[in-house]
């Protein structure tokens, strides 16, 4: 049921307040559109940025520089192997 | 989708697989309990590398799995009432009660329609407004501000045609009850990704203090499953459990208050009954008093009755890791996702529906 895909914001409509107007976000995911709700979203999200769809609502939006910092932390993990794979190969 | 991509880059997975195989020091039983984590583990084929020593098993983590034979006849027998039109999430279609399921009631003259959305769901009753147009709610945390969002747009839109039958339920209640099993012997939780953007990932310190468990809050691509398990492998190794987050570009400490505060406004906890975990204190939510309009349980007035699991089906043994599928008698000759005994084996993310698709035979 999870769409684990951010995806990108291309319009937003309504008010993080005002729950009389539709609070809308239309999205781009491979090339095609569509709208999600924002009514439960953590952060109103601006053009540009992306959100987590979860059965028509966005559940979480982030900027591209969140979505950056967390590989780049991953890739830090990555990057320490090579010198921990010589030590742990340090047989000779 | 560059962001993506870089969670799925070769240069990236192994090395990250390689440092997995050296991470494992001490035996690591771990479990998660997110339907899109089981699909994504397989899919990536991390199953097939795991080190000797770790041990991966499914949990309650399948919403419709978890949905009690008692709330499945509910849902099924309500399709049949005259002037009822059911809007339903797919994954509940397929899924057998005592007497057929909805498939069944819907080839035989039930209206049932498929709704991506829970807000489809309003646009069906407006455009029935001779039906009393009723969503089967069925899902955790992060489900259930979709739906408490619905239901105040059907208030402010003045929508009387239309209620929800809530048998949502909220994941760490059923941990808890889960963890004191002492037959589970589990050291790590990999956490649901998206039930943790909205409960936040502080919702796991009370099971690193009260069970020692180690705890990692992981997304769905590669090379975030990979982080996940190497991560919890190293807390085991080193004992020291604690709550980590690598999910930072969805997941924060203190989660969504815009959901929380919208769940809070419509639901209030009950007890509910689980699929193989029986009833656990409130672990359910049901709609508050004062939005009673849009409870159909105070609508129709609707009675639960206990009824027996399907006969043969391990899906409760197995939605508590207390098994594995290919250990089902039935798994694969008398259920199969073309003819499903259990509800494992129908949901897209059922445990069973996963083996049998990724060939596991266990
Ligand atoms: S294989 Fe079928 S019958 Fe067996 S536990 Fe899974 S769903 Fe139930």
């Amino acid at each position: 049921m999870c769409l684990a895909v951010p995806m990108k914001v291309e319009q937003v409509e309504g008010s993080p307040d005002d729950f009389t107007s539709e609070q809308l976000a239309t999205v781009n995911m491979d090339g095609i559109s569509r709208k999600v709700r924002l009514d439960v979203v953590d952060r109103w999200p601006e053009v540009g940025d992306y959100v987590i769809v979860h059965a028509g609502f966005a559940i979480h939006s982030l900027v591209e520089e969140e979505a950056k910092r967390n590989i780049e932390l991953i890739r830090e993990l990555a990057s320490h192997m090579p010198e921990e794979m010589l030590q742990g190969g340090d047989g000779s | 989708m560059k962001h993506v991509d870089e969670y799925r880059d070769r240069a990236l997975i192994e090395p990250l697989a390689a440092e997995l195989q050296r991470a494992v020091s001490k035996p690591v039983r771990l479990m998660e309990i997110c339907g899109t984590h089981t699909m994504a583990i397989f899919r990536s084929g991390i199953r097939s590398i795991l080190p000797a020593g770790m041990e991966i098993v499914s949990g309650p983590g399948c919403p419709v799995c978890v949905t009690s034979a008692a709330h499945m006849d509910a849902f099924i027998s309500l399709a049949d009432a005259p002037g009822v039109r059911l809007a339903i999430f797919g994954d509940l279609f397929r899924v057998p009660g005592s007497n057929g399921s909805l498939a069944h009631a819907s080839s035989r003259g039930a209206k049932v329609e498929i709704v991506y959305s829970s807000m489809d769901a309003l646009d069906i009753a407006s455009r029935h407004p001779d039906d009393l147009v009723i969503f089967l709610g069925v899902g955790f945390e992060t489900t259930t501000p979709g739906i408490a969002a619905t239901i105040l747009a059907a208030q402010r839109q003045k929508i009387d045609n239309f209620c929800v039958f809530s048998t949502h339920k909220v994941i760490p209640e059923a941990l808890d009850v889960l963890l004191q099993d002492p037959e589970l012997q589990i050291n790590a939780l990999l956490c649901p990704g998206h039930v943790s953007a909205i409960i936040g990932a502080a919702a796991y310190q009370p099971f690193v203090d009260r069970y020692h468990l180690a705890c990692v809050v992981a997304g769905f691509e590669p090379a975030d499953l990979l982080n996940g398990l190497i991560r919890l492998a190293r807390q085991i190794g080193e004992d020291r459990p604690t709550v980590d987050n690598i999910y930072p570009r969805v997941v924060s400490w203190e989660g969504n208050h815009r959901a929380l505060a919208m769940v809070d406004e419509v639901f209030e906890a009950t007890d509910t009954q689980w699929r193989g975990l029986g009833v656990i204190p409130g672990s359910g939510l049901k709609i508050r008093e004062r939005y009673r309009d849009f409870d159909a349980e105070q609508r129709l007035a609707i009675v639960v009755t206990d009824v027996p699991e399907p006969k043969g089906c391990l899906c409760g043994q197995i939605l508590k890791g207390q098994t594995i599928p290919p250990r089902c008698p039935l798994f694969g000759s008398r259920c199969t996702p073309a003819s499903p005994v259990g509800p494992c084996m129908v949901s897209s993310e059922g445990t069973c529906a996963a083996y049998y698709k990724y060939g596991e035979t266990g």
